[in-house]
């Protein structure tokens, strides 16, 4: 029979741990989870990316619900465990569940150090620590407004940078004399502040907290020279303490950290522990690659007797600012038995620096340009003897034994074990093996086949060499596909990146983003366009020229450069006095062709361009609007006749679809949106092949979705059914701003359904209730700026250079 | 001979003004560098009014099958072969003129 497992807490290192027990052992322990956060376990190193907006909180899951399901594991979110009873051997969690146990392993990590100055607990004043704590920041960071981050360190650096992507202006409040003082030697800290300033983050160092001080709420921070700096968010980085509350009251010995042998056992023999709140051999870590390790042994020693022990080893830090490069790693404090090379390029921005002893390297320090780092790192661990090389070492790999510069050959003459992916432990031979032995070819295979660089990321271009040098020619590294060929960044990356670093004009885009072409091309020009539109409605001005042309004349171009024109018939609905109003245009101007479209609707071919003002004008007179049937917009809300008329009605699908036409016209989408309403299951309005269609039943609306009848051929899926017409636009109006926030440019709603998900679209627009209600409330506020009929505009003066030519030359004047 | 058609300010940046003549509508296009180029408003592809398409760097994509031509030459760029004629444009205190080749009016007429 299965022995039952429980852990207190969801992590990296428990997570971690999980992987390698089921992996050895399949099957010999029920395990049960307490997670103190209402979540499953995510990549906790990546929060900074998550608060600069590179990555999102998706982007950073480990393990999924589904992976929970699969392994049989119970996970309680959101309990924190307030008891364990080791005669009785169960914990109880603070919602009163209590579970029995064979085997406990405590991980409850660490928490943020407060530092005990009045104020410390005003509102205001977070940490930073988790996703709550990244959420807190974004709130805040919508202000604009002033923020002081207390600690120069690591997660206190990354949160500065992440608020000042954000457009807050930051204070960081460091109290050594240089930042990052346990990573860095003051030269590199020196650099380092230079960089960080040179983002226009303040820094202020030799710099004490006294007070946070603001009534009611956090407003600015006192330093110890009577200071004080203004802020309505003070983010306390200061440390962390391993958590090691429970452990104590449960009286197991506790030191800094829980105190556990070289197996990760505690004094109780039945209770392990691992993660920031252990501390084995005396020391307590903060660094996921020790973290890793205590894993694996703690995987080992559930399985049974034998020899993997947790090994200390110098773990090298780096910093996850994008575009600062900084590595440190081992000893590098000035002594009498120690050497030093340093090389210096200030233009350049480069510090390097390498602590010896007795000819063996104890210290790296590298800034500025660290792709030497793992070299470094594996001739420390292997404590080899650089007295041959002694004169070129600083310079790198790449000048020893005369190779060429070349990045690749520097990683073919990596050994075997050299060290890739300091956070996994995952080495050159393991990750090659891996290629070949299971034929991957897919960067994410790699990662998921070997971890390396499933952490932190920073090795990930070591690893895309090492598929290159392994595949050759098969490897294809644009595992994203760029928008086009101005830029290598495909467009979720664009689109979160507009977001985060408020870009608002197209030529900020290219800048920031570093487009590759001076003005982009018809492919990123127009998606760029949209997504500003959908992004900033009442800030960004549309612009005109990056507009395909149906979209800038507002009228869909046929094949010989003439236009058609297709008016508005809401729901499909028409008069005789619309239809003669029609009849007289398509005589006045002679247009060729009139047909009755597949969204019912009337359209008017062959009409040259200097006659759409003059078109369009007589068709306002009598009423009509543009029907955006040229646009990546809303085109047509198709429906039947409903209970007005027809005897099988179940509802009044007519009323409905003019309702959510009249609400919706005018939107911008990533693609065209046809949809239906269909008043009974007979469907005669075809809804269930649209972008979005209802089908009315006796018992309210059946709203679909991610239909297709182009060159693919799709039912929809069913979203769910709602009781009330005003339920079922709301839901509506949600699903389509979240295709409009997500969707690639030119990218039906099908398509796009695929790619997030059905599930998901289903959790976040009919079951998270405040979600649909943020959606619908950002399609409203945009639609405040959209909904202005584009014909009404031209026929009063707009853009009037569109429809006529600048000049004539006629005969006459061509034979002066 | 050199007809001046209007000034640089009337033609839209990254944009273009067409200018009808008896040989045929010439597309005129300013980038967004304030460069001046016309070209028949004829795709080399399907005859697609160039005038009507995005521009971008020194090129234009035809708005009917997104073939790409050079405004400087009015060759299709790319995999695409192909080319439509380029006029001679000149701009002078912000005037745009076109020349037009005599000989067609001749042969016109």
């Amino acid at each position: 029979m299965a022995r039952k497992l429980v852990i207190i807490g969801n992590g990296m290192a428990p997570g971690r741990m999980l992987e390698h027990l089921f992996e050895a052992a399949p099957g010999r322990f029920e395990v049960t989870i307490f997670n103190a956060e209402p979540r499953v376990n995510y990549d906790r190193i990546m929060l900074s990316p998550v608060l600069s907006g590179e990555k999102s909180y998706d982007d950073i899951v480990i393990h999924g619900d589904g992976w929970y399901i699969q392994n049989g594991v119970t996970l309680y979110k959101g309990h924190r465990v307030v008891a364990i009873d080791r005669a009785a051997r169960t914990v109880t969690s603070d919602q009163g569940v209590t579970e029995g146990y064979d085997r406990l392993v405590i991980a409850t990590g660490s928490v943020p150090f407060i530092i005990p100055v009045p104020g410390a607990n005003l509102p205001g004043v977070i940490t930073y620590r988790d996703l709550d704590d990244v959420n807190a920041m974004l709130l805040a960071a919508q202000s604009r407004q002033r923020a002081v981050v207390i600690g120069g360190g690591l997660l206190g650096l990354e949160a500065a940078a992440g608020l000042g992507a954000r457009g807050m202006d930051v204070t960081v409040i460091h109290v050594m004399p240089t930042l990052m003082e346990r990573q860095l030697d003051p030269a590199a800290g020196y650099l380092l502040q230079k960089a960080i300033e040179a983002r226009g983050i303040k820094v202020l160092t030799k710099a004490s907290t006294k007070a946070i001080v603001g009534d009611g709420k956090a407003e600015g921070v006192e330093l110890a020279d009577g200071t004080i700096v203004p802020a309505t968010l003070v983010v306390m980085a200061v440390g962390i303490r391993p958590n090691a509350v429970l452990a104590r009251d449960a009286g197991l010995s506790v030191n800094r950290g829980i105190v556990t042998d070289d197996r990760m056992a505690t004094d109780d023999p039945n209770i392990l522990s691992i993660g920031e709140c252990a501390e084995v051999g005396g020391n307590v870590y903060g660094l996921v690659a020790p973290l890793y390790q205590m894993a694996r042994v703690a995987a080992a020693a559930l399985v049974g007797p034998g020899d993997v022990r947790f090994v200390h080893a110098d773990t090298p830090t780096k910093l996850k600012v994008t575009g600062i490069d900084l590595y440190s790693v081992g000893d590098f404090a000035v002594g009498d038995d120690r050497e030093e090379i340093v090389l210096r390029d200030a233009s350049a921005g480069i510090y390097k620096r390498v602590v010896l002893r007795d000819n063996r390297i104890i210290g790296t320090v590298l800034y500025g340009e660290t792709s030497d780092g793992a070299w470094f790192a594996d001739l420390q661990k292997k404590q080899a003897d650089i007295a041959e090389m002694r004169d070129t070492l600083i310079f790198g790999q790449a000048f020893q034994g005369g190779a060429a510069a070349d990045p690749l050959a520097a990683v073919a003459a990596l050994a075997d074990d050299a060290e890739i992916c300091g956070c996994n432990g995952v080495c050159k031979g393991k990750i090659v093996t891996a290629i070949t032995s299971k034929g991957l070819t897919a960067l994410d295979d790699v990662r998921a086949h070997t971890k390396a660089s499933a952490s932190c990321g920073t090795c990930t271009g070591l690893v895309e060499k090492l598929m290159v040098l392994t595949l050759g020619d098969a490897y294809n590294p644009a595992a994203v596909q760029p928008m086009c060929s101005c830029t290598s960044l495909g467009h979720d990356e664009v689109r979160r990146l507009i977001k985060a670093k408020g870009l608002k004009t197209i030529p900020a885009v290219m800048q920031e983003l570093e487009w590759k072409t001076s003005c982009g091309c018809a492919k990123c020009r127009p998606a760029l366009n949209y997504y500003l539109v959908c992004d900033w409605p009442d800030e960004y001005a549309d612009d005109y020229q990056s507009r395909f042309v149906n979209e800038r004349v507002h009228a869909n171009i046929q094949k010989d450069g003439t236009y058609s024109v297709v008016p508005r018939m809401w729901g499909g609905v028409t008069s005789a006095q619309e239809l003669r109003a029609i009849a007289d245009v398509v005589d006045k101007f002679a247009i060729p062709a009139v047909k009755v479209t597949g969204g019912q609707r009337i359209d008017m071919l062959g009409i040259r361009k200097e006659d759409l003002p003059g078109v369009w004008s007589d068709l306002q007179k009598a009423g009509f609007v543009s029907g955006h049937a040229y646009a990546k917009g809303l085109r047509t809300v198709k429906t039947c006749v409903g209970t007005d008329w027809c005897r099988f009605g179940t509802q009044d699908s007519t009323g409905l679809g003019i309702r959510i036409e009249k609400f919706m016209w005018g939107s911008w989408t990533p693609a065209k949106v046809k949809m239906a309403v269909s008043g009974c299951p007979r469907n005669c309005a075809e809804a269930t092949c649209k972008d979005v269609g209802v089908i009315c039943v006796d018992s309210g609306f059946e709203v679909h979705f991610a239909g297709a009848a182009g060159l693919d051929i799709k039912g929809t899926e069913v979203l769910g059914l709602v009781k009330t017409e005003d339920e079922a636009l709301e839901v509506i109006v949600a699903l389509t701003q979240m295709y409009r926030e997500q969707g690639r440019y030119l990218e039906r709603i099908y398509k796009w359904a695929k790619r997030i998900g059905v599930d998901e679209i289903r959790r976040q627009i009919l079951d998270d209730g405040e979600r649909r209600r943020a959606y619908y409330d950002r399609f409203v506020f945009s639609q405040s700026f959209a909904q202005v009929d584009p014909w009404a505009e031209r026929v009063s003066g707009k853009d009037k250079h569109e429809f006529r030519p600048i000049a004539t030359i006629g005969y006459a004047e061509a034979a002066e | 001979m050199w007809h001046e058609i209007g000034l640089l300010a009337d033609i839209p940046r990254r944009g273009a003004r067409c200018v009808t003549t008896p040989q045929g509508r010439i597309a005129v296009f300013r980038t967004a560098e304030d460069r001046v180029f016309a070209l028949m408003n004829r795709c080399p592809h399907r005859g697609g009014p160039l005038s009507e398409g995005i521009v971008h760097g020194n090129s234009v994509t035809c708005p009917l099958h997104n073939w790409v031509i050079s405004l400087e030459t009015g060759a299709a760029l790319g995999a695409d072969e192909g080319s439509t004629p380029a006029i001679p444009v000149r701009i002078v205190d912000g005037r745009v003129a076109i020349r037009l080749d005599e000989s067609h009016r001749i042969a016109a007429e």
